[in-house]
């Protein structure tokens, strides 16, 4: 008996090396950002220099503006679509809108990035930019959200709805008094996870984005393909703390979205 | 019981049609044009050609080539080159690898973390979800910096590693979700009835966590195998992926009919890959314990 609870050491070791594997060489990202040196090999002195470079430098304001405004628009119309989805899916037998929602969540993404370049050049000739990159990312992060919502809703009991409606509640009263009130930290949550997914996005943007818009992760890109450079771990490790503050947020709302499923 | 019926109905209707509209318009109606757009003809600018008419097909006088309407060529060019074949077996072959990799890999932190106290698990878990924080590029980027000094660098065994960095916790998740729900009696059992440590994870937890390898082999399989931006960043010459081909069709060569059928291959192959596993999970439950 006593043995079976003990963590066998060899088991304490994989993990710990997993841990390690999963974080050193997003300290070293950091770390170099605040070397004096334009090569990522030798420590050699504390500097904000990068940093500096980074506030003076306008493509890269003009971009981390386009990643929010494109974060805001993409999470709210994601938050209202993803919502009603998972109230949807939950609550009607539905076949086809599950299908729908959650298959770009599982698909690769190059395969969404080309379908919508298709659909707007080819269909309906419009100029790629700030309106293509909102409509595709709200596209795929809408069966995020409705993950969340629904798995909220599918913890619930469902005898409160009844309660409602035995009471002579309208299904909107129902919705507005009982179901919101009760999945409010899912919805928040959902819309945090959105925001994250947006201002992450490389691949669909990468398609979307034609010849006149950039965001954050495309300039990163763009960086990278050139040289290594300490400006780029800057800006990693300054959209490291965004999204990270973010996440605090969100496990401050809504603690059951940061465990369990990916 | 006099049920508002019509209320319900509308509720329904309400609540379902929007996200139904825009889906219809911007997740499938695109999916149906890349379709169709894969038995299309490339146009004369790049992009495709016009569809119609269909049942005529407009052939040029002077070269004899086809200018307009359907054809199966995209598809023909495909199985009659083995470069696109051979593109196709080596992402299956990185995707199975880097699955294999995450799993050995995952497969003892999710179980340690399923065997830690209740409430050192949030945080451990947590500690897994936290490399999230940091950009898709940014964590690709790290491995630039890491392996520049040891001429590993745009080969092969970097985009191996690369793609093991950016996926692993996708595999860690679903098997610690299955491992946590274990039941401690089990082994209890096992070792009362003589079963030694090794006996008792081959015949108790690896079985009972076989749906959770399958959905975490999923959920790292596919992304894998659509992947470009590491084979691009990390890779060499040598190591173009299925993703690399589709990307290149599109804003290199724009060969859109082209670019639209290795997207529908790519479709067909990751359809069979959930299919799969999706029947092995299933197909699990029904083993003897």
């Amino acid at each position: 008996m006593e043995t079976s609870k003990r963590l066998s050491p060899l088991l304490w070791g994989c993990g710990i090396s997993v841990y390690a594997f999963l974080y050193i060489p997003l300290l070293i990202v950091v770390f170099f950002s605040f070397n004096d040196s334009k090569l990522n090999a030798q420590w050699v002195g504390f500097t904000l220099d990068w940093y500096r470079k980074l506030f003076g430098n306008t493509d890269m304001l003009v971009a981390a503006r386009n990643s929010l405004i494109i974060a805001f628009l993409s999470a709210a119309g994601a938050t209202l679509l993803g919502t009603m989805s998972g109230l949807a899916i939950h609550r009607f037998k539905l076949k086809v809108l599950p299908v729908m929602v959650f298959t770009p969540v599982a698909m690769p993404e190059i395969l969404l990035g080309v379908s919508l370049l298709l659909f707007f050049i080819q269909f309906l000739h419009l100029t790629l930019g700030m309106t293509s990159i909102i409509i595709a990312h709200t596209t795929f992060c809408v069966g995020f959200v409705a993950i969340i919502v629904r798995a909220r809703l599918q913890g619930m009991d469902e005898s409160i709805f009844e309660a409602a409606r035995d009471l002579g509640a309208t299904p909107w009263e129902t919705f507005k008094y009982v179901t919101l009130p009760l999945i409010r930290p899912a919805v928040i949550a959902g819309a945090l996870m959105s925001f994250t997914l947006s201002i992450d996005d490389f691949v669909i943007t990468f398609f979307m984005a034609g010849v006149g818009v950039s965001t954050l992760p495309l300039q990163i890109y763009s960086m990278i393909k050139v040289a290594v450079t300490p400006e780029v771990n800057a800006i990693s490790t300054l959209l490291m703390m965004l999204t990270l503050s973010l996440m605090w947020i969100a496990s401050k709302v809504a603690p059951e979205t940061l465990k369990g499923h990916a | 019981m006099s049920k508002p019926k019509d209320s319900t109905r509308f509720a329904r209707w309400a609540v379902s049609m929007p996200p139904m509209l825009f889906m219809t318009l911007f997740f499938a109606l695109p999916s149906l044009i890349m379709a169709v757009g894969s038995f299309m003809i490339p146009g004369d600018t790049g992009g495709l050609a016009p569809l119609f008419p269909i049942l005529t097909p407009h052939i040029n006088p002077h070269d004899g080539l086809q200018e307009s309407g359907l054809t199966i060529e995209n598809y023909r060019t495909f199985f009659s080159d083995t470069v696109y074949a051979w593109i196709f077996l080596k992402s299956f072959f990185v995707a199975g690898l880097t699955t294999l990799i995450c799993l050995l890999m995952a497969y003892p932190l999710a179980l340690l973390i399923a065997r830690s106290p209740k409430h050192k698990r949030d945080l451990l878990v947590l500690l897994v979800i936290l490399p999230f924080a940091s950009n898709f590029l940014v964590r690709v980027y790290a491995w630039m910096i890491i392996l520049g000094p040891f001429n590993l660098l745009f080969t092969n065994v970097a985009v191996i590693l690369g793609m093991v960095y950016v996926h692993l916790p996708f595999m860690i998740l679903p098997l610690y979700t299955n491992l946590e729900k274990h039941d401690p009696i089990l082994l209890d059992a096992g070792q009362d009835l003589g079963a030694t440590k090794w006996q008792r994870f081959w015949h108790v937890t690896f079985p009972l966590s076989l749906p959770g390898i399958y959905s975490g082999s999923a959920l790292v399989f596919i992304p894998v195998l659509g992947m470009f931006a590491i084979p691009e960043i990390l890779g060499g010459k040598d190591s173009m992926l299925v993703g690399n081909l589709i990307k290149e069709a599109f804003l290199a060569t724009r060969d859109w009919p082209f670019g639209s059928m290795v997207s529908m291959m790519l479709t067909l192959a990751v359809l069979g890959v959930a299919a799969l596993m999706s029947w092995l999970s299933k197909a699990g439950r029904f083993q003897p314990r």
